[in-house]
């Protein structure tokens, strides 16, 4: 890799590499996202590896490990590139025949391919599968086309286009109002108007100024930001230079939260690259601008993703957030001006910056433009990363593009926001998904995730769990948040307990109010909407708890009973030997019995049994 | 006190108060805990108040203050993996280990601990060990994951 | 006991004068100086458990919450932190600002049913039992988090801090064991609004954090001045030889 002196060597160098780049060459992508890494994608790499060497195609088809394909639920996924032949549930025994047949002979392996759960339609190709075409990528366009760890095929794709252009034709102030007329708002959570961020920034006469990039992505159910370092970490390190040049900031930082190792080392070498071939360090490109930046890990606290909280342990203190004002961009890391902005919110800088501002903000709704990435995940077909127009509705995401609920059970909520966000139910599936209109159901963007509940899933539950997490993570400062989700966790127990009245609903109403306004950051003032949104929109199942005892999605354990079925049970006694307190007994072969004084209700009988000879109601 | 191995990991830093996370994360991967006599060093070297140090050390989850197990078992109870049973993977876990959540096995082989999320949500349930990842963790695929550290 | 410090620590950032109006009433005010402090120097009362004009305000009990901006678009600030900006329109007694305050005194009274600062206060807001549920009846803490802040930023020692997160957060000492940066000054005991902090003075010696401290007799009159250790740090912070303070204020 050169070091690039100008802006024209960096020209040069790109043409002659497409020029040197065969459009028709032959390769083999395997998945190693999120979704796929931990179903073996590895193993599967290795056995093409393997499959090469006998084969003696090492040098003809190009294998690379790359970034989320998107559609998780085929994990792990294999992309065979230039015909674009998309395989699924790839396992190292599947590799030899796809070397064969795909390889080869240019032949589709049938039973690798996509099956429409409905028509039973197969589609080999990435095109012809609705999860693909129903997608806008800008974030996750390259995903599924670079090898992350290559600068050269960053650049093959039009990495540090951009930047060029940033440094070569405009002006900071120039950045900053194309930031600003792309309409792009912040991607974390908030939805703060991009530009505007910088331009307070930018603004305030003190110096050094710092850049941070939020990838702490705490919350439960969203691996977006995930996909993004992992997968094209350069997209992350050429907003970032473009951001820091247009506030005159020296140097930035990523914030990476310590369950992402991955993650870390892809920026790592990214950022090692970047330094090696002039993107980064001093005079960039020759421009005369100096920046830099530095990976700092997370150490275990999903507050430390509400940014006041994230500078302070920057700072080597804990993580507790503090009252704004002053805001970041007035007073920030190291009490400095400091912009800090999320991973995908960094990601679209890049672009908007080479494809112009308009063509961005042609794309979406008044308010919100642009894209947006979702993880679309529980009770859907098809679980995975999505990233579609703002303004899509929630039907054609959950519908379309996830391809309905598994087991063709009845949608019951789409969670959004994650433990800040809300529960939405059916009746608004048809609304146009965009930071306001989110807001007006009672939940929030977020950074993503979106959750697909069916009817197994007690809202109750549901609930309980948000608050719960909460509670564990609340930083404990400020009275409101700490006290207020303990309670509110006590009570959300007397009613999955079969204790609860409707005063406590009206309890943790008036509570609700106070967390909202009183708290001093976001994780208090937010926590109330996952309790909001389900006594709004699911009373009748906090009803059911509390006047029949009942947990009808039979999920609130202390309302259940488990029992065996003497006609089916086998005795096979795995039940007996899950069981942790030994409450199931009887003999080998013969029917078991359970003591219902002794069940702790954990149903891990009930999971054990393969005959499902274990009932429960 | 192991001085040359805190030094190895001292040196790698400026000496700044802002390192003190770094510094201690790196003393948590290499000793699997946070040893009071090493604080005090950090202490000194960092010059920042051991009460600052302490404050951190119980904040953070990452940190520990007593050892902990060779291998590290992170259950995710992530809002999907809860939906999923990530519940019920830990409960199995914890009877098999003979530990609660949090705790180390007797045999200093296995810390049993749950996460958030770990960002694999479309194959919940997931649980990592060290630093890989299994997808479709279910009950009944937990003593085969166990199996291949034992 | 407590270290004599000057009042204008909080304010070296102030602005030019700005006009504000507080309870509808026209106020002039430095920019940037906190509406607590605009407020009170007004005669609007405003209750603060976490505040201390010496201290830097960071904002924990949430007490002195008030609502700002103009119908609809207001909001629920805490005025310790909160600047003062031209033309800001600021209500210290709304109901939306009372409700705050009283739910946050019903969350304190659960969680220190016994301390009686809270029981008066929370008495004051027409609060005089709680709903919520009560772990320790003999919880006192409140988690103010003043005598943290007056040990590492007025004392200059920091011998204690939080510990943990959640309602599980603690004052203590590192690692739960005696403070070895503990001078025995006592001054986080002083300012306890709750007094928690178990302090006793006995022939001699002050035991405070769980440690003895010998106190130093004046060499004149031969009455208890100060724990030795922190005649020491008073010797180290000024220059002066530690002897000098061996000789109590009345004899000097
Ligand atoms: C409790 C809490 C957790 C947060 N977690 C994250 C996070 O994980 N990632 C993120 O980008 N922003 C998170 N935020 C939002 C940040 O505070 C901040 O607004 C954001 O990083 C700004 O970037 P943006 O303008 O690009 O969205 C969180 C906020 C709160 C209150
Ligand atoms: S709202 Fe919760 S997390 Fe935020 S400062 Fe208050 S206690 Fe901490
Ligand atoms: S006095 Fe302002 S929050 Fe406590």
């Amino acid at each position: 890799m050169p070091k690039f002196e100008s802006i024209d060597h960096l020209r040069e160098y790109r043409r002659q590499l497409i020029a040197k780049r065969d459009p028709n060459q032959s390769q083999v992508l395997v998945c190693a996202g999120p979704g796929c890494l931990p179903m073996g994608s590895e193993e599967v790499a290795a056995a093409f590896r393997e499959e090469f060497e006998k084969n003696g195609l090492g040098a003809k088809v190009l294998l690379k490990e790359c970034g989320c394909h998107g559609l998780c639920a085929g994990a792990v996924r294999v992309l065979i590139r230039p015909q674009e032949i998309t395989y699924q549930q790839v396992t190292p025994g599947d590799v030899p025949e796809i070397v064969e047949k795909t390889l080869k002979e240019g032949q589709v392996v049938e039973r690798l391919v996509y099956e429409d759960l409905h028509t039973h339609e197969k589609a080999a190709y990435k095109g012809e599968i609705p999860f693909f075409k129903g997608q806008m990528p800008i974030v996750l366009r390259k995903l599924d086309v670079i090898d992350p760890t290559s600068l050269d095929d960053y650049l093959a794709m039009g990495g540090y286009r951009g930047l060029r252009k940033a440094l070569l034709e405009m002006k900071p102030d120039d950045i900053i109002d194309a930031i600003d007329k792309s309409g792009l708002r912040g991607r974390g959570g908030g939805g703060f108007p991009t530009g505007r961020k910088w331009r307070i920034c930018q603004d305030v006469e003190d110096e050094p100024k710092f850049i941070i990039c939020n990838g702490d992505e705490g919350d439960p159910g969203a691996f977006m930001d995930r996909a993004v370092m992992e997968g094209d970490p350069h997209a992350v390190l050429e907003g970032m230079i473009i951001g820091a040049y247009a506030i005159g900031a020296s140097k930035g930082y990523i914030y990476v939260r310590h369950e992402y190792p991955l993650a870390v080392s892809r920026l790592q070498l990214a950022i090692e690259q970047a330094r090696e071939s002039g993107f980064l360090g001093k005079n960039i490109l020759r421009s005369g601008f100096d920046f830099d930046i530095k990976i700092s890990r997370g150490a275990g606290a999903f507050v430390c993703g509400e940014e006041t909280a994230l500078i302070h342990s920057m700072e080597g203190n804990i993580g507790e957030p503090s009252p704004r004002p002053p805001y970041p961009a007035q007073s920030g890391l190291f009490g400095k001006p400091t912009v800090i902005n999320n991973v995908e919110t960094w990601a679209n800088v890049p672009e908007i910056i080479n494809l112009g501002a308009d063509w961005y903000a042609a794309i979406g709704t008044e308010k919100s433009k642009g894209t947006k990435v979702f993880s679309l995940v529980g009770a859907v077909n098809q679980t995975g990363l999505v990233e579609v127009p703002m303004g899509t509705t929630l039907r054609q995401i959950v519908y379309d593009l996830g391809g309905g609920i598994k087991g063709d059970r009845d949608f019951k909520a789409v969670q959004t926001g994650g433990p800040s966000g809300g529960c939405i139910p059916a009746q608004f599936l048809d609304l146009p998904v965009d930071y306001d209109s989110l807001q007006s159901v009672g939940s929030i963007m977020g950074s993503g995730g979106m959750i697909v509940m069916d009817t197994t899933s007690c809202m109750v539950d549901v609930a309980r769990y948000f608050i719960n997490f909460l509670y564990e993570e609340s930083c404990g400062k400020c009275t409101p948040c700490r006290e207020g989700l303990k309670n509110l966790l006590f009570i959300l127990d007397e009613i999955i307990h079969g204790r609860g009245s409707e005063e406590h609903l009206a309890l943790m109403e008036e509570l609700c109010g106070t967390m909202a306004t009183a708290s001093i950051c976001g994780l208090g003032k937010s926590a109330v909407n996952p309790i909001r949104s389900t006594m709004k929109y699911f009373k009748d199942e906090y009803l059911a708890h509390i006047r029949d005892k009942k947990c009808h999605a039979l999920v609130c354990r202390p309302l259940l009973k488990y029992t065996i079925d003497p006609e089916t049970c086998t005795g096979c006694l795995a039940c007996v030997r899950e069981c942790p307190v030994g409450a199931i007994s009887g003999k080998k072969k013969m029917a078991q019995e359970l003591d219902q004084e002794l069940c702790v209700k954990c149903g891990l009988c009930y999971e054990a049994c393969q005959f499902e000879a274990v009932k429960v109601e | 006190m192991d001085l040359p191995r805190l030094e190895t990991i001292l040196s790698r830093y400026e000496g700044e108060s802002w390192d003190l996370i770094p510094v201690l994360q790196d003393i948590q991967d290499s000793y699997s805990y946070l040893p009071k006599d090493e604080l005090q060093v950090v202490s000194e070297r960092l010059n920042v108040p051991l009460t600052q140090i302490y404050s951190v050390a119980t904040f953070f989850k990452m940190f520990s203050l007593i050892p902990k197990g060779k291998h590290q078992i992170k259950v995710c109870l992530g809002t999907t993996c809860h939906l999923k049973g990530g519940g019920r993977v830990v409960e199995s876990l914890s009877h098999r280990l003979g530990v609660e959540v949090g705790y180390t096995t007797k045999d200093m082989q296995f810390t049993l601990e749950t996460v958030g999320c770990l960002g694999s949500c479309a194959q919940a349930p997931v649980m990592m060990v060290d630093d890989k990842y299994y997808g479709r963790s279910t009950v009944d695929k937990v003593p085969k994951i166990l199996k291949l550290y034992k | 006991m407590v270290w004599k410090i000057s009042d204008e620590t909080a304010f070296d950032t102030l602005g030019e004068e700005v006009r504000l109006t507080i309870n509808g009433i026209p106020i002039r005010a430095p920019q940037n100086q906190s509406l607590l402090v605009t407020a009170r120097a007004n005669g609007f009362e405003i209750p603060t458990l976490c505040y201390h004009r010496d201290l830097p305000s960071e904002g924990q009990c949430r007490l002195c919450v008030v609502e700002i901006g103009e119908h609809p678009h207001t909001q629920i600030v805490n005025s310790c932190t909160y600047p003062t900006s031209p033309g800001l329109v600021v209500q210290t007694h709304s109901e939306k600002v009372m409700q705050a305050r009283r739910i946050v005194l019903e969350l304190l009274l659960a969680r220190t049913p016994k301390a009686k600062l809270i029981q008066e206060l929370a008495a004051a807001h027409g609060v005089y039992e709680s709903r919520f549920k009560t772990d320790d009846p003999e919880e006192l803490c409140i988690l103010c988090g003043l005598c943290v802040r007056t040990c590492r930023e007025v004392v200059g020692v920091s011998a204690i801090s939080m510990k943990g997160r959640t309602p599980d957060k603690q004052v203590a000492t590192p690692f739960l064991e005696k403070s070895p940066a503990c001078i025995g000054c006592g001054s986080c005991a002083f300012i306890c609004p709750t007094n928690v902090i178990p302090y006793t003075e006995k022939n001699g010696v002050r035991t405070i954090w769980g440690r003895d401290f010998e106190l130093q007799a004046c060499t004149v009159c031969g009455n208890y001045i100060e724990p030795k250790y922190q005649l020491e740090h008073w010797a180290k912070i000024t220059g002066d030889p530690v002897e000098t303070f061996f000789v109590c204020k009345d004899c000097r």
